[in-house]
């Protein structure tokens, strides 16, 4: 009878096709959306992910995610380094300085100063130029896609296209003059803000005037040592928040969660695909159940059990289903592909396939109980009272 | 009587006594059938006439087994099928009757081989099987070279074909037809009911047609008239009045 019930649903063209635009609406959707959550989300700790050497960050107690920056004093990297099991530890300084353009307007830019001897903490990808050259007087390395977007230089002529910065180019962060010594390929960040990257000692003489300076210690575990081990260690030896590579990209990720908007704006649009979804694959579904029931009596009339039926209905749900789910899901990676290296963020991780699957499913499940339900209870006599 | 060519034989086919069904609750309660004494009998051809709402419906659903009376006792070739579970009585159906209906219900997505084969597939026939078999069937019936159409492309009469090959495919002992000529005009009534007398009906088989229609009364082997839920006579189809 499997047959019949795929015949059935595809021969009228309009109900199926309806019935299959809600599904894949819905699967769209929800994976869409969620993939732009999931790729915010990514974007709040891309920094963290950046910076992959350390095992630990060591932090002021109170810093809530990786942008709320509460400088320590210097002398806390010695307390670190002094902590039992600790390979070694850097200091790191992360702010916000504005960088004046050619054309007199100023940029907010991510500054970050690495370890001077051992630059540890540096960009995963060099584009041009190498980590060493920050060694150069005034040497800054800038991220590819902030140097060609907010930090270009104006066009010579005007209508022409702004200039990307480059290396040997010179930019003024607060007051203090830079020059482009490389550039690299960061995480894209939560603000979009250009990422530069220099010397630890030259990013506190870039920023301004403070008795504290030092924004986290990046620390590395001895061999045989685990991580989460050494950062309860520190913990408990300095006083100072310390967490793993994860622990601190989590506590990045809960904060967005928790004190933003996001997932409540993102999780309405997921809701809204899902209850749409439901409502017109739902009614249509039912509808075609509803012009079917005469067949369908006709079926029972004749011999078929209320179990044939069902799995009938079950099989044309199953069906409309995977091929909603199919479109939808290829669609959100279609979106995906064409928007990547814009400022969208797009992330689809595998587990969010498996989320849309059971939401698909659930729709399915409901479009399909509402059907079998009125097929269950159709009296086969109702074929002789047309 | 045209085309008469089984002599019916003494078995009892269907055998209701007493019957009785309604439908509703309180004031609105309609009562269907008031008693019904019936006999049909192997290899006959038995008409239920009567106006409109007299029981004639309910009567051959119940005698199907697709309604189950509120007292009374209906036998099928011996076989009560009120006593019978839900799983039994569909089985029952399946294997022993075969339905006409005015609407025909055919599959609009089937073609009408596999309308055809619905029945067999329904008895566990392998799907090849079935379809061998009903391509033999709707040339039995006239169809042969229009097996691979759909009911969008067949005419009423050859619909009703198609639905009398779909009600004998699976060799039942009972066919039950509800106003199967009534959708058709004049000529194409006359040549199905003589394709249900010469091809559905045998001496081990019965047939009960209700009908309106009193230009298909000389098909039958006797006439049952009803009115307001009860058999009034049984007799020979000269007699029978619409």
């Amino acid at each position: 009878m499997r047959f019949i019930a795929l015949r059935m649903l595809l021969h009228d063209r309009a109900k199926y096709l309806g019935i299959l635009f809600g599904i894949t609406f819905a699967s769209l959707l929800i994976t869409q959306q969620a993939s732009i959550f999931c790729g915010l989300m990514t974007r709040t700790f891309g920094f963290i992910t950046d910076t992959g050497l350390p095992d630990v960050w060591v932090m002021d107690p109170k810093v809530q995610f990786v942008d709320d920056v509460k400088p320590l004093q210097d002398t806390e990297l010695l307390r670190v380094r002094g902590v039992e099991g600790v390979e070694w530890a850097t200091p790191l300084y992360k702010g916000m300085l504005k960088a004046r353009l050619d054309d007199g307007s100023y940029q907010t830019c991510i500054v970050i100063g690495l370890d001077d001897s051992t630059l540890v903490g540096g960009p995963p990808e060099m584009v041009e130029g190498s980590l060493a050259d920050l060694r150069r007087a005034d040497g800054v390395i800038v991220d590819a896609f902030g140097a060609a977007g907010k930090l270009a230089r104006p066009p010579a002529v005007k209508g022409a296209k702004p200039r990307p910065l480059g290396v040997g180019d010179t930019i003024e962060l607060n007051d203090h003059r830079a020059v482009v010594v490389g550039t690299c390929r960061v995480s894209r960040t939560f603000q979009s803000n250009p990422v530069v990257y220099t010397t630890y000692s030259r990013a506190t003489t870039f920023a301004p005037q403070e008795r504290k300076l030092l924004s986290f210690v990046l620390a590395k575990a001895k061999p045989g040592v685990a991580p989460a081990d050494l950062a309860a260690r520190i913990q408990r030896a300095t006083g100072l928040a310390a967490y793993t590579h994860e622990g601190f990209r989590d506590l990045t990720m809960l904060y967005f969660m928790r004190y933003t908007g996001i997932p409540i704006n993102f999780g309405i649009a997921v809701i809204l695909g899902f209850i749409v979804g439901t409502a017109i694959a739902g009614q249509t579904f039912y509808n075609f159940t509803l012009e079917n029931l005469p067949h369908f009596g006709a079926l029972k009339a004749m011999g078929a059990t209320n179990g044939t039926l069902v799995r009938m209905i079950f099989l044309q749900a199953a069906l409309v289903g995977s091929i909603g789910y199919g479109l939808g899901v290829g669609g959100a990676a279609i979106f995906g592909a064409v928007t990547k290296g814009t400022e969208v963020a797009f992330r689809l991780p595998w587990w969010l396939l498996l989320i849309t699957a059971g939401a698909i499913a659930i729709i399915c499940l409901v479009a399909a109980i509402l059907s079998m339900i009125r097929v269950i209870r159709l009296e086969p006599a109702v074929v002789f009272r047309s | 009587m045209s085309g008469a060519a089984v002599v019916p034989n003494t078995a009892l086919a269907v055998e209701c006594s007493g019957v009785t069904k309604s439908f509703g609750e309180g004031s609105a309660r309609v009562q269907a059938l008031r008693g019904v004494d019936l006999e049909v009998r192997s290899g006959e051809l038995m008409l239920l006439v009567g106006p409109s709402g007299c029981g004639k419906t309910t009567l051959i659903s119940v005698i199907a087994g697709i309604l189950d009376q509120d007292g009374g006792d209906c036998r099928v070739f011996g076989e009560s099928v009120l006593g019978m579970g839900a799983r039994e009585k569909i089985e029952f159906r399946a294997r022993n009757v075969g339905f006409v209906f005015q609407a025909f219900h055919l599959l609009p997505s089937l073609t009408a081989a596999e309308n055809v084969s619905v029945p067999l597939l329904l008895n566990g026939v392998p799907r090849n099987e079935a379809l061998a078999r009903a391509k033999e069937i709707l040339a039995l019936v006239g169809l042969g070279d229009r097996t691979a159409a759909y009911s969008s492309q067949l005419s009423g009469g050859q619909q009703q074909r198609v639905a009398i090959a779909r009600a004998i495919v699976h060799e039942p002992r009972l066919i039950v037809c509800d106003e199967p000529t009534s959708a058709l005009d004049g000529a194409t009534g006359i040549s199905v009911m003589e394709l249900l007398r010469s091809k559905a009906l045998r001496h081990d088989r019965a047939l009960v047609i209700v009908t309106h229609d009193s230009r298909i009364f000389s098909f039958a082997d006797r006439v049952a008239q009803m009115n307001d839920g009860r058999i009034l006579e049984v007799g020979e189809p000269a007699l029978a009045k619409a």
